[in-house]
C-alpha cells in the first residue's frame, strides 16, 4: 500500500473531448498498480514559487488495462485544477499523481452482484470503471446503470454505452433526463426517486449491490429510498460531492 | 526526485495573505460544506439517541439526548480539513467538550486510545492525547442550527485539528483501549493519526 502512493510522474498519452465540459486524460504511469474499479488517484500541481495543490479524480478505465489510467474530469468554471487540466494541459505534457486510493466504493467481479449502478453527472466515471471491468472480465453478473443527467449533452461514454446496451452484455442503461430529454423520449425526466428506484429494482435478482454516486442531493435521495425499499444499509456505497445545498 | 517538478503553465489561484498561513498543505478553500459518507445517512430518533463510554474504565457511562443537553457546553470556532482536499475556515459549533466526558468516568491507567464509534457502524480510532485539553468536542449545533443528518447530526465529534474523517458523524460511543484497534477508513489504507499540518494522508504518509 505504502508503494502504491509514492508520488509519480504520468505521462499524458492521450485527451478525449468526451462532453462540452468533460475531458478524458490517459495517463501512462511508470509505477503503474492495478486499481479495484471505484478508486481515484490524486493530482497534485507545483507552480513556479512552490505553491501546491492537490484533488482527486476518479479513475474511469479499468484495470485490466496495465501501465495507465484513465481520469475523466468536469471542467468547473471557477475551479483551481480542472481549468488547468482543460485548458493548459496537452499530450505529452507530464503529470504528478500518486494513487490508486479508496478501499470501500470499489467493486470487482469477485464482489459478486448483481450490481446496481447509480450515477449522477460526472458522479458516473468509477461506476463506468465498473461497468469496463466487468465486461473486460468476462462476467455475465447482472448490470444495471441508473444515470441521471441534466441533458443529452452531458452524457458521458454514451457511444459506449449504447454499444453495451445493443450487444445485449447484459448491462442495461437507464437514462433520466433532469432538464431536457432528448426528442422523442419516452423515459424517465425527473429526479431520481422512490417509484424509479423500485421499478428498477424489482427487475433485478436477489442480494442487490448497489453503488451511487453523484452530487449529494442526488445520493442522499436514492440511497435513502434504497433503504425504504428494504436494500440493508450496510450494502449501499456511496461516493457524495459537494455540499447539502441547504 | 531531483529538481522540484513545476506543472508547466500552472500558477494557481493566489490565497489572501491572512488565510495563507491558516490552510494546510495541498488543500483548498471552501465556503460551502461538502458532505462526505460511505453509505446512507442513518436516522436517529432522539429519544433513542444514547452516548456511551465504555471500555476500559471503572464504571461504563451513558447519557440519553436529554441528559446530553444539560451538559455544560461552549461555542467553538475553528477551521475544519478535510483528506479530499477542502479547508473550511470559521466554523461555529456547540458542543460538549470531550475533557467534560471524560470526567464523567474513571479511566482505567492502561487506556491509551479510542475508538469512537457512530449509529450505521462506523469507526475511527483516535489517542487519548488528541481528544483531551479541549481539542476535542462532540457537537450538536453548527452555525447556531442543530446538525443536520448529512452533517452528522444529531451530534458528532469533532476534532479540528485532524483531518474531518476522525470528527465521526452519527456518533454513538467512545470505547477506551490499551491497543489502537484501526478504525474504518484506517483499516483501508488512511493514515492512523491524520494530521492535515504534516499531510498524514494515507498510511506510510
Amino acid at each position: 500500500m505504502a508503494d502504491a502512493l509514492r508520488w509519480q510522474l504520468g505521462t499524458v498519452t492521450e485527451i478525449h473531448q468526451e462532453t462540452p465540459r468533460a475531458k478524458t486524460f490517459t495517463i501512462a504511469l511508470p509505477l503503474w498498480t492495478a486499481h479495484h474499479a471505484g478508486q481515484h488517484y490524486d493530482i497534485r500541481l507545483t507552480a513556479p514559487d512552490g505553491y501546491q495543490t492537490q484533488r482527486s479524480y476518479s479513475i474511469a478505465s479499468e484495470p485490466e488495462r496495465q501501465g495507465l489510467v484513465e481520469l475523466t474530469v468536469e471542467r468547473i468554471d471557477d475551479g483551481e485544477v480542472s481549468p488547468y487540466l482543460h485548458d493548459v494541459v496537452q499530450p505529452k505534457d507530464q503529470i504528478e499523481l500518486r494513487g490508486p486510493i479508496g478501499g470501500y466504493f470499489v467493486w470487482d467481479v469477485g464482489l459478486g452482484g448483481p450490481l446496481l449502478l447509480v450515477g449522477g453527472g460526472s458522479g458516473v466515471v468509477p461506476l463506468m470503471a465498473m461497468i469496463r471491468h466487468r465486461v473486460a472480465a468476462g462476467s455475465s453478473i447482472q448490470t444495471r446503470l441508473l444515470y441521471s443527467v441534466r441533458s443529452p449533452d452531458d452524457v458521458l461514454y454514451a457511444d459506449e454505452l449504447q454499444m453495451l446496451q445493443d450487444h445485449r452484455e447484459g448491462v442495461d442503461v437507464i437514462y433520466t433526463y433532469t432538464r431536457q430529454a432528448p426528442g422523442g423520449w419516452t423515459g424517465y425526466r425527473r429526479r431520481i426517486d422512490r417509484a424509479m428506484l423500485k421499478e428498477i429494482t424489482s427487475q433485478m435478482e436477489a442480494g442487490l449491490r448497489p453503488y451511487v454516486c453523484g452530487p449529494t442531493l442526488l445520493v442522499e435521495a436514492a440511497a435513502n429510498n434504497l433503504v425504504e425499499l428494504g436494500i440493508p444499509a450496510d450494502r449501499i456505497r456511496t461516493e457524495r460531492f459537494g455540499p447539502t445545498g441547504t | 526526485m531531483g529538481e522540484p517538478f513545476v506543472s508547466r503553465g500552472f500558477f494557481g489561484r493566489r490565497r489572501q495573505p491572512e488565510q495563507a498561513g491558516r490552510i494546510p498543505p495541498g488543500q483548498y478553500l471552501v465556503d460551502d460544506w461538502p458532505v462526505l459518507s460511505a453509505g446512507p445517512t442513518p436516522r436517529i430518533r432522539l429519544d433513542q439517541w444514547r452516548f456511551t463510554i465504555e471500555g476500559l474504565v471503572r464504571q461504563p457511562v451513558s447519557w440519553s439526548w436529554e441528559e446530553f443537553l444539560k451538559l455544560p457546553s461552549k461555542t467553538y470556532v475553528v477551521d475544519i480539513s478535510c483528506v479530499t482536499k477542502w479547508t473550511k475556515l470559521d466554523m461555529k459549533w456547540q458542543g460538549v467538550s470531550v475533557d467534560t466526558l471524560l470526567q464523567a468516568v474513571a479511566l482505567d491507567s492502561r487506556a491509551a486510545f479510542i475508538t469512537a464509534s457512530s449509529y450505521g457502524g462506523y469507526t475511527t480510532n483516535l489517542a487519548i492525547p488528541d481528544l483531551v485539553n479541549d481539542q476535542a468536542f462532540i457537537a450538536y449545533q453548527e452555525g447556531e442550527k442543530p446538525l443536520t443528518p448529512e452533517h452528522g447530526g444529531p451530534a458528532r465529534l469533532v476534532v479540528p485539528h485532524l483531518y474531518f474523517w476522525k470528527s465521526a458523524k452519527w456518533i454513538q460511543g467512545f470505547r477506551l483501549e490499551e491497543r489502537e484497534q484501526l478504525g474504518f477508513w484506517e483499516t483501508l489504507g488512511y493514515h492512523r493519526r491524520g494530521d492535515p499540518w504534516k499531510e498524514e494522508r494515507y498510511s506510510g504518509d
